[in-house]
């Protein structure tokens, strides 16, 4: 692939769109220069289906004139004429909504950081290793998972890499490159004389990583019921696994219905923190911004206020962060030339903040943006965007073993499956893909049929162990949806193993 | 350059793209559209925008050795560049064996999905509109949320065969949630049209007005199973479920809801009430669509569903070649036929019963089957001897659709109505369904 713009001349370019704005009338504005490649390679069982490269690339501008917001995209926009008409156009609109708006737009103060860049810690590019690689690791996965009893087995490798390029009137000039890689799979086993057919997908995590991710190193695994993975994913093995799972899926026991403890892999666990703490704690959600879409939220501003509102347990300290190395969330900054930080949502079981960005800080009395906003392409407007949420692993020394022992009746889930909340994050039903019965202390055999419902503040307030940072791992959403028109946005949620007592389990079995 | 073009500029373009092309055979598609959207939340408008997208796919194969590359950038450095770079990936990938090349020129039925009504809509029509809602939600002292998005576009795709295929389209899309200030009570309507003109946004907002206010003060029932009566907007989501599930290669294989011990499929079965009815029908007027699939292959009014029994499944060139059948496509668009009963009529003929507006963030569950989770949002109410008595608060469900559809009772007119979960518009009656099942109880409004 070829190398993106210089960034001398994308300083140029920016320069162009500012003082255009500016000389419109503009009392803020900000350029975005991206250009954006994705590569996916798709197969089944011994064929690619699909080799596939895009690039996008162009350049939104966004400002504030007469207190309200106004945004313009160019495509292809590659001299300064065509920035400039862009930010005068982004002015326009913003007076034209101005007649519409009942109160001006509180910008949370921002230091500009002049000409700074950040790159993604990879260690190896993805989209420089060749395609025959890729291929012959697809399909020897893809091998493996047939040779060990699966009947069809689909793989796939998505790469992202956004180069973006921030300039502000606050006088900030940011280059930065961000990668994302997810390798996925999923098997599916078929026993014919029943018709009956059990799937199994991959345990990975989609990561800001490189193609190391794809590099094994034994320090990377947790052995046990099945192993999982940290921050290398060795491919093959978990294919294999997969398929005998699957296989053992069709004749695993059907779960009874009713009670259990609940031991949740962080490979299962990140997708309820993602939907049943990530979600309600986006401050524009709160507010009722995204009421005709993705919904409101339960965690309203009186709770926060009251510094009583019990989120969870004493055990639960949720955090966001835009740091975490490796994760899909880091970066140096956010879209709107913020430097990325670590903050506290929930400390010791009590709600004590949301996710905010600059227009948005005053009204939870921040001095400073939490450095969250996002756009998924030039083309659209950057808003508030979940950062990393992670559950921190517990202070005392405990190993999953461990934490089993003390199981009288229970389950251990691996693995996201099906999930799906409420427009206000209360009540919350989830699958998985591998489930284990507990039986005094025991894992006694596999079990199907399985998902667990429950109301968030109840299921976080059921919490009461969870395992030290030797089991903290990273799960992840590789296309998280809000707003309207919709954006997508890659996000990390980190958890070590997390015992919850007494959640409501359903057999899901049905007839047709 | 506009980002709509006509079909001879889109013709030129492709064909000039084309000649770039030094692979065995070449597919090029190419897209364009303007959005311009508002949206509003709060009682204000709170983003507005315009787009434009356009978008070049090559598809270039040596032999059975398949490479795809995409591009936004226009100009003839970019064409062939993005020719090239197919043309690189195509020569590093292994041979597909179940590539099946392109096609030569077909025929198509007209185009209906354009509308000069539509692709005029401006930033000043758009907040009319929106104004004409957001009046009505401000002088009652009720919070509207809502958005509205007209879209313009076009797609064509031309091959080295001399396949061209182009289809003009426009689309508007409204969608309105009304709250009441203390967040007791909600109401939602969604509205979707080829033609603009069609869009009432007051009439729209209304019914949501009274949803919201009508759903204030929700009483808890127990969860169990319940008659219910689907709006459209409610059934749709659950009905996407089978329509995007008609493929005959996971059929053949075992693992679809149409498949059957030892490997037969439930092709010419009946599996659901003999009132169900499902096709597809790009000429239909009040959901016209694209008279050809993504590949160049036209399509035709075709049944899915008839009676109850399965007529059709999805054969992709290649599976229908292995199986001696013909293709066919994945259709563009799905109707469901409906009943004479009206909405009223549906209500008095019950004697429990529960009334959905809207189901929300649906999930599968079970592929096997089809189940399905997800809740009831933004208007529930409880019907008891043909009226309705009173709201209730929001259930989750699990339940199947083609469960649903066998325990089907009556069958309303058909509307247009938009997806929640897709964006895409369909033409689906209102439904009353027995034992229909809610598995808990939300606290949600």
């Amino acid at each position: 692939m070829e190398p993106g713009i210089d960034v001398a001349i994308k300083k140029k370019l920016a320069d162009a769109a500012l003082n255009a704005a500016k000389s419109k009338g503009a009392s803020y504005a900000d350029v975005r220069i991206g250009r954006y490649l994705n590569q996916f390679v798709i197969t089944r069982e011994d064929k690619v289906q699909n080799i596939v490269n895009t690039e996008s690339y162009g350049v939104g501008i966004r400002v504030i004139a007469d207190g309200c917001w106004g945004f313009s995209a160019v495509v292809d926009a590659k001299n300064e004429s065509q920035l400039a008409k862009a930010a005068e156009d982004a002015v326009a609109i913003a007076k034209a909504n101005a007649k519409l708006m009942k109160e001006p737009v509180q910008l949370a103060p921002q230091k500009g950081f002049g000409e700074v860049s950040w790159k993604a810690p990879i260690v190896k590019n993805a989209f420089e290793v060749p395609i025959k690689e890729k291929v012959d690791l697809l399909l020897s996965v893809n091998d493996a998972a047939l040779k060990n009893g699966a009947n069809y087995v689909n793989s796939v490798l998505f790469m992202v890499n956004e180069q973006k390029y921030f300039a502000s009137t606050d006088g900030s000039y940011i280059d930065q490159d961000v990668h994302r890689i997810w390798p996925n799979f999923n098997v599916t086993a078929i026993d014919p004389a029943s018709g009956k057919f059990e799937t199994r997908n991959a345990l990975s995590a989609p990561l800001g990583m490189g193609y190391d991710y794809l590099q094994v190193n034994p320090s990377d695994k947790l052995t046990g019921i099945t192993t999982r993975y940290n921050k290398g994913y060795d491919m093959l093995e978990d294919a294999t696994a997969a398929a005998r799972q699957a296989k053992e899926k069709l004749t695993a026991k059907s779960v009874e219905a009713g009670k259990y403890d609940l031991i949740l892999d962080p490979s299962h666990l990140w997708l309820t923190i993602h939907e049943s703490v990530g979600h309600p704690l986006e401050l524009d959600r709160v507010l009722g911004y995204e009421a005709n879409f993705a919904g409101t939220s339960f965690a309203t501003l009186d709770k926060w206020k009251s510094k009583n509102f019990q989120y969870g347990s004493k055990e639960v300290n949720l955090i966001a962060d835009k740091l975490q190395v490796g994760s899909l969330g880091a970066v140096g900054w956010d879209d709107e030339g913020v430097n990325t930080k670590k903050w506290d949502l929930v400390k010791d079981g009590m709600l004590v903040n949301y996710q905010a960005i600059r227009d948005q800080a005053h009204i939870i009395g921040e001095k400073e943006s939490h450095g969250c906003c996002y756009a998924d392409s030039w083309a659209s407007v950057q808003f508030q965007r979940m950062p990393n949420v992670s559950l921190a692993p517990g202070k005392t020394p405990l190993s999953v073993d461990e934490m089993i022992k003390d199981v009288k009746k229970g389950i251990y889930i691996i693995g996201d499956g099906s999930f799906s909340i409420d427009q206000q994050r209360y009540n919350f039903q989830f699958g998985g893909q591998l489930f284990y019965e507990i039986k005094d202390g025991k894992i006694a055999g596999m079990l199907k049929d399985v998902a667990y419902q429950s109301n968030t503040q109840e299921f976080w307030n059921s919490c009461v162990q969870i395992c030290d940072e030797r089991d903290y791992r990273l799960g992840g959403s590789f296309r998280d949806g809000k707003g309207q028109p919709m954006q997508v946005s890659a996000v990390s949620h980190g958890s070590s193993t997390t015992r919850f007592n007494g959640v409501n389990v359903i057999n899901t079995a049905r007839k047709i | 350059m506009s980002s709509i073009l006509s079909e001879s500029e889109a013709k030129a373009l492709l064909q000039k793209v084309l000649s770039y092309s030094k692979a065995d055979e070449c597919e090029v598609s190419l897209m364009g559209e303007q959005r311009g959207n508002l949206r509003y939340a709060r009682n204000e408008v709170s983003t507005s925008g315009s787009l434009v997208n356009q978008n070049l796919t090559v598809r270039s194969s040596f032999g059975k050795k398949v490479g795809v590359a995409a591009i936004d950038e226009f100009g003839e450095e970019s064409f062939e560049k993005v020719v090239r770079r197919s043309e690189e990936l195509a020569r590093l990938a292994p041979e597909n064996p179940e590539f099946m090349g392109v096609l030569g020129p077909q025929q198509y039925l007209g185009s209906k999905g354009f509308f000069e009504s539509t692709a005029a809509a401006d930033p000043a029509s758009r907040a009319d509109a929106v104004l004409k809602s957001l009046e009505l939600s401000r002088s009652q002292n009720l919070v509207a949320s809502g958005f509205l998005e007209n879209q313009t576009g076009f797609s064509a795709t031309m091959n080295s065969k001399g396949l061209f295929a182009y289809y003009p389209s426009t689309n508007v899309n409204f969608s309105l949630t009304v709250r009441t200030p203390d967040g007791m009570g909600s109401g939602y309507v969604a509205r979707g049209y080829s033609d603009i003109k069609k869009l009432d946004t007051a009439g729209a907002t209304k019914i949501a007005i009274a949803k919201s206010l009508g759903s204030v003060g929700a009483k808890a029932l127990e969860p169990g199973k319940y008659t219910v009566i689907l709006e459209p907007t409610a059934a749709v989501v659950l009905l996407e479920n089978i329509f995007s599930s008609m493929d005959a290669r996971s059929a053949d294989e075992g693992r679809s809801f149409l498949s059957k011990p030892g490997g037969k499929t439930k092709l010419g079965e009946k599996i659901m009430d003999e009132r169900v009815t499902i096709y597809s029908d790009p000429m239909d007027d009040e959901l016209p669509a694209s008279p050809w699939s993504g590949d160049g292959q036209p399509q035709e009014k075709r049944s899915w569903i008839e009676k109850g029994v399965v007529k059709n499944m999805v054969y992709s060139r290649y599976w229908a070649e292995k199986k001696g059948v013909k293709p066919v496509p994945f259709p563009t668009n799905m109707i469901m036929q409906g009943g004479d009963a009206t909405m009223e009529e549906m209500i008095r003929s019950t004697k429990q019963g529960i009334l959905v507006t809207k189901l929300w963030y649906i999930r599968r569950v079970d592929p096997q089957t089809l189940l399905l989770t997800g809740l009831t949002r933004d208007g529930t109410f409880y019907i008891e001897n043909g009226k309705i008595k009173h709201p209730v608060k929001n259930f989750r469900f699990n339940e199947s659709p083609v469960i649903m559809l066998n325990n089907l009772e009556t069958l309303g007119k058909p509307e247009r109505v938009v997806s929640t979960e897709s964006d895409r518009n369909y033409l689906i009656p209102p439904m009353k369904i027995r034992e229909f099942t809610f598995s808990s109880l939300s606290d949600a409004v």
